[in-house]
C-alpha cells in the first residue's frame, strides 16, 4: 500500500518535472553536448561551405589553445577581472546597501533608483558616455586627476590601465543589482538583535561584524557566486569599449571565443574555449562554495 | 480606433510594403547594399525599372558592421538575397563557402580592361570572375603642402629614400611635430610597404607565410625606421582622438588614408587650410611606379542559390553603365570602377582625385584566401610589438610566419586533396 503510493507520487513528480526537464535537455544539455563534439573537430569556414571537409582532430584544439599564448593571456585578463572586479563589485554593492538601509536616510527611494539606473541602461549608450569620461585629453576623469596634481592617464589606450578602466565601468554598471539583493537581506535581519547589541554596548563595527555579516551570509554566498560566474563571462564591456585592445590587454575568454568563432569562423576552437571556460567556472564555483560553505 | 480604421491602416501598410501585392509575372530582385551605398542606391532603381517593366528591385540596407555576419548566416540558412554589394576582400571567403555564382560570359557588363587591372583581379578566384567591380577605393598620401614647403620640398617625393628625407626635414625643421601618422592598430601600412618591396606576403599557393622573406623584411625595416627615428608617433588611432584636428594643428604632416576622407577633410579642416592640403600617390622603393597600394572597394555579386540570376546580372549591367556610375559618384562620392567614367570633367578638374586616378593604376589585391583577415590581424599585432620594442624585427616576423603557417594548416590539407582552387596562376 505504502509502496504503490510512493510509486504514484514518484510518477506524479516526473510528470510535473517533465516539461522543465525536456526544456533543460533541449536547450541546455544538447547544446553542451554539441559544443563538446564541435570542440574535437576543426569546423571552420571551409566546413560551413562543405561539411565533409570538417575533420575529427581529437584534442588538438585544446593542445593549441593551451600551448599558445593567446588563451593564457585571455585567462589572465579574465582572472584579473574576476579577482579584482568581483570583490570590488560585491563590496560596493554591500556599501551601497548599508547606506540605503541607514535608518536616518531621507529620499531612500530616489537613491535606490539612481543606484539601480545603470543596471537597466543599455551598455552601448553607457559606453559612449564612458568613452568621453576616459578620454585622455578631454575626459572628466583626467581633469579630476589633474586637479589633485596627477598626470593624465591614457585609460583605454594604455595596456596597464585598460583593464582597471573596464573594471570601473563594469562595477559602476552592475553594482545596483546586488545592492538590491543585499537590501533585501538586510531587511530580513531582525531589528531586535541590533537593539540587544546596542543595549550590551556593542560599537557600530562590532554590530556590523557580529550581526550584519553573519545574518547576510546566505545572501553573501549567493551574491558572490553569481557575481563570479557573471564576471567570468566578461564580454560586452571590452567588446564595445576596446575590442580587446590595447595589445590584447582586455581580451577576455568570452571575447576571445567570440573572435575565434564569429570573426574567424574557427568554430572548433571556439567550442574548445567554451568547454574550458565551463570547466574553469565550475571549478571556481566549487572552490567558493567549499570556502564559504565551510565557514558557515 | 474603430476596427474598420485599423483594418484600413493595415491594408495601407501592406500596400506600402515592397513585395506585397506584386503581380505574378513580375520578377522581384532582392538586393542587399551596405552603409551609405544602401541609403542612396534606391534612387537609381526607378530608371532601371522603367527600362525593364518585368523586373522590380527591392533594396535592403545593411549596416557595414553587421554585413559580414548577416551574409554568412543568410548563406547557412539558405536565405541569401539575389544580389549584393560585397567588399572585394570578402569575395574569396564567400567563394570558399560556395555562395557566389560566377559571372556568366554573356553578362559581363564590361571587359576586364575597362576597369583597373588590380581592381579586376580582386574579383578573380583561380582565373574565374565572381563579382563585377562597382566602386573602388585605395589608400594614398594626404599631406600638408604648406608644411612640406616649409621643410624645403616643393612637391611630394616619389621614392622611399627621398620620402624619408622629407619626413626627417619636416620633423627637424619643426614644421610639424611628426612627419607622418601611421596608426599602430592598422595592418595596411606594413602590408603595403612589403608589397611595394616585391613581397607576395604568402608563398606556396598562399599556403605559408613569406614574412621572413627578404622583400618583406626590406619594407618592414623601412616601416620600423620611421618610428625609431621618431618620424611617426607611437600611437594607435584611438589615441589620436581627432585626426582632422591634429592634422590641422600640425601634429603630423602626412597620413595614409582613402577616398572616404576627401569629403571629411573638406568639411572638417578650417577654411584657411583648404588650399594647404593635397593628395599624392604613394612613393615606392624604386620610384613612383613601385608605389603600390591596396585594391579596395566593393563588387556586385549574384548568389548561387538565387533563381533570378539572369535578371540580377541585368540590373548589375545597368548599375555599371558609365552614366549611372557618374550619377552614383555624385550621390555617394564613391569612386567609379570604370575607367571611362573617370573621363568626365568633374574628375579631371579635381587635383585630389587625379592622384587617386594615378594610384588606381598601381593597386594590387591582398592574398585572395578566406584566412586573409585573420592573417592581417596577426600582422598588425606582430608589427605593433616590433614597433613598441617588445620583439625584435627578426623575432616578430618569425613569430608572424609561425602564426600564419598555423592558420593555413587547413588550407594546405585542402590543397593537397584538390579541395580548394590553388594559386591564381592556374587560370583556365
Amino acid at each position: 500500500m505504502n509502496g504503490t503510493l510512493h510509486r504514484r507520487q514518484e510518477r506524479a513528480a516526473w510528470i510535473f518535472l517533465g516539461p522543465a526537464l525536456c526544456l533543460i535537455a533541449v536547450f541546455f544539455l544538447l547544446p553542451i553536448l554539441a559544443g563538446l563534439l564541435l570542440s574535437v573537430t576543426d569546423f571552420d569556414i571551409y566546413a560551413i561551405g562543405a561539411p565533409q571537409t570538417a575533420r575529427f582532430v581529437g584534442l588538438r584544439n585544446y593542445q593549441e589553445l593551451l600551448g599558445g599564448e593567446e588563451f593564457w593571456q585571455a585567462l589572465r585578463n579574465t582572472l584579473y577581472f574576476v579577482l579584482v572586479g568581483g570583490p570590488l563589485a560585491v563590496a560596493v554593492s554591500l556599501g551601497a546597501a548599508l547606506m540605503l538601509s541607514a535608518p536616518r536616510l531621507r529620499l531612500r527611494g530616489l537613491f535606490r533608483t539612481i543606484y539601480f539606473a545603470p543596471v537597466v541602461t543599455t551598455l552601448v549608450a553607457v559606453a559612449i558616455v564612458w568613452r568621453y569620461l576616459y578620454h585622455p585629453h578631454y575626459g572628466l576623469l583626467n581633469y579630476w586627476l589633474g586637479l589633485v596634481g596627477l598626470g593624465p592617464i591614457d585609460w583605454l589606450g594604455d595596456p596597464r590601465w585598460a583593464m582597471p578602466a573596464i573594471i570601473l565601468l563594469a562595477v559602476w554598471k552592475g553594482f545596483g543589482y546586488n545592492m538590491l539583493i543585499f537590501v533585501a537581506g538586510l531587511q530580513s535581519i531582525p531589528e531586535e538583535r541590533y537593539e540587544a547589541a546596542a543595549v550590551d554596548g556593542a560599537s557600530a563595527w562590532q554590530r556590523f561584524h557580529a550581526i550584519t555579516l553573519p545574518g547576510l551570509a546566505p545572501v553573501f554566498l549567493f551574491v558572490a557566486v553569481t557575481t563570479m560566474i557573471g564576471y567570468f563571462q566578461l564580454f560586452a564591456e571590452p567588446y564595445v569599449m576596446t575590442q580587446g585592445g590595447p595589445l590584447g590587454a582586455t581580451r577576455s575568454l568570452v571575447l576571445f571565443m567570440y573572435e575565434e568563432g564569429f570573426r574567424w569562423w574557427r568554430l572548433g576552437t571556439a567550442a574548445a574555449i567554451a568547454v574550458l571556460l565551463l570547466l574553469i567556472t565550475l571549478a571556481a564555483t566549487l572552490i567558493q562554495l567549499r570556502l564559504q560553505g565551510g565557514r558557515r | 480606433m474603430p476596427r474598420w480604421a485599423a483594418v484600413a491602416l493595415l491594408c495601407l501598410l501592406a500596400a506600402g510594403l515592397p513585395g506585397c501585392g506584386e503581380r505574378r509575372d513580375e520578377v522581384v530582385l532582392s538586393f542587399w547594399a551596405m552603409g551609405r551605398e544602401g541609403e542612396v542606391v534606391s534612387e537609381l532603381v526607378p530608371d532601371f525599372e522603367r527600362e525593364h517593366p518585368g523586373i522590380r528591385v527591392h533594396v535592403q540596407q545593411i549596416p557595414w558592421s553587421a554585413a559580414h555576419e548577416k551574409l554568412l548566416t543568410a548563406h547557412v540558412g539558405h536565405a541569401t538575397p539575389d544580389l549584393a554589394q560585397l567588399g572585394n576582400t570578402w569575395i574569396a571567403e564567400f567563394h570558399a563557402l560556395g555562395a557566389l555564382a560566377p559571372v556568366p560570359a554573356g553578362a559581363e557588363a564590361f571587359s576586364p580592361d575597362a576597369t583597373f587591372p588590380g581592381i579586376w583581379d580582386t574579383n578573380l578566384i583561380a582565373g574565374r570572375a565572381y563579382g563585377l567591380p562597382w566602386y573602388v577605393d585605395t589608400r594614398l598620401l594626404f599631406y600638408r603642402r604648406d608644411l612640406l614647403a616649409r621643410a624645403g620640398y616643393a612637391e611630394m617625393p616619389g621614392d622611399w629614400a627621398a620620402w624619408r628625407r622629407a619626413l626627417a626635414a619636416i620633423t627637424a625643421s619643426g614644421a610639424a611635430r611628426y612627419g607622418i601618422l601611421l596608426p599602430l592598430n592598422e595592418w595596411v601600412v606594413p602590408a603595403v610597404l612589403g608589397l611595394q618591396a616585391g613581397s607576395p606576403l604568402l608563398r606556396e599557393q598562399d599556403s605559408r607565410g613569406d614574412f621572413s622573406g627578404a622583400a618583406f623584411r626590406q619594407g618592414f625595416d623601412f616601416y620600423l625606421g620611421l618610428f625609431r627615428d621618431e618620424l611617426a608617433p607611437l600611437a594607435g588611432s584611438q589615441e589620436i582622438a581627432n585626426i582632422y584636428q591634429e592634422f590641422a594643428r600640425g601634429t603630423f604632416a602626412m597620413i595614409i588614408t582613402g577616398p572616404w576622407n576627401l569629403g571629411e577633410f573638406r568639411r572638417r579642416l578650417p577654411a584657411e587650410l583648404q588650399d594647404a592640403w593635397a593628395t599624392a600617390p604613394l612613393p615606392g622603393p624604386a620610384g613612383p611606379a613601385s608605389g603600390l597600394s591596396l585594391a579596395g572597394g566593393s563588387s556586385l555579386v549574384v548568389f548561387r542559390e538565387s533563381p533570378r540570376r539572369a535578371a540580377a546580372w541585368q540590373f548589375i549591367a545597368y548599375l555599371l553603365r558609365p552614366e549611372v556610375q557618374r550619377r552614383f559618384y555624385r550621390l555617394t562620392g564613391d569612386l567609379p570602377a570604370r575607367r571611362d567614367a573617370w573621363a568626365a570633367p568633374e574628375f579631371a578638374a579635381d587635383s585630389t582625385l587625379r592622384s587617386f586616378r594615378i594610384q588606381l593604376e598601381r593597386v594590387v589585391s591582398t592574398p585572395k584566401i578566406p584566412e586573409w583577415e585573420q592573417i592581417a590581424s596577426r600582422l598588425q599585432l606582430r608589427a605593433e610589438a616590433a614597433v613598441r620594442g617588445a620583439l625584435t624585427a627578426d623575432a616578430a616576423l618569425a613569430a608572424l610566419d609561425a602564426d600564419v603557417d598555423r592558420i593555413l594548416e587547413k588550407r594546405r590539407w585542402l590543397l593537397a586533396r584538390g579541395l580548394v582552387p590553388g594559386g591564381e596562376e592556374e587560370a583556365p
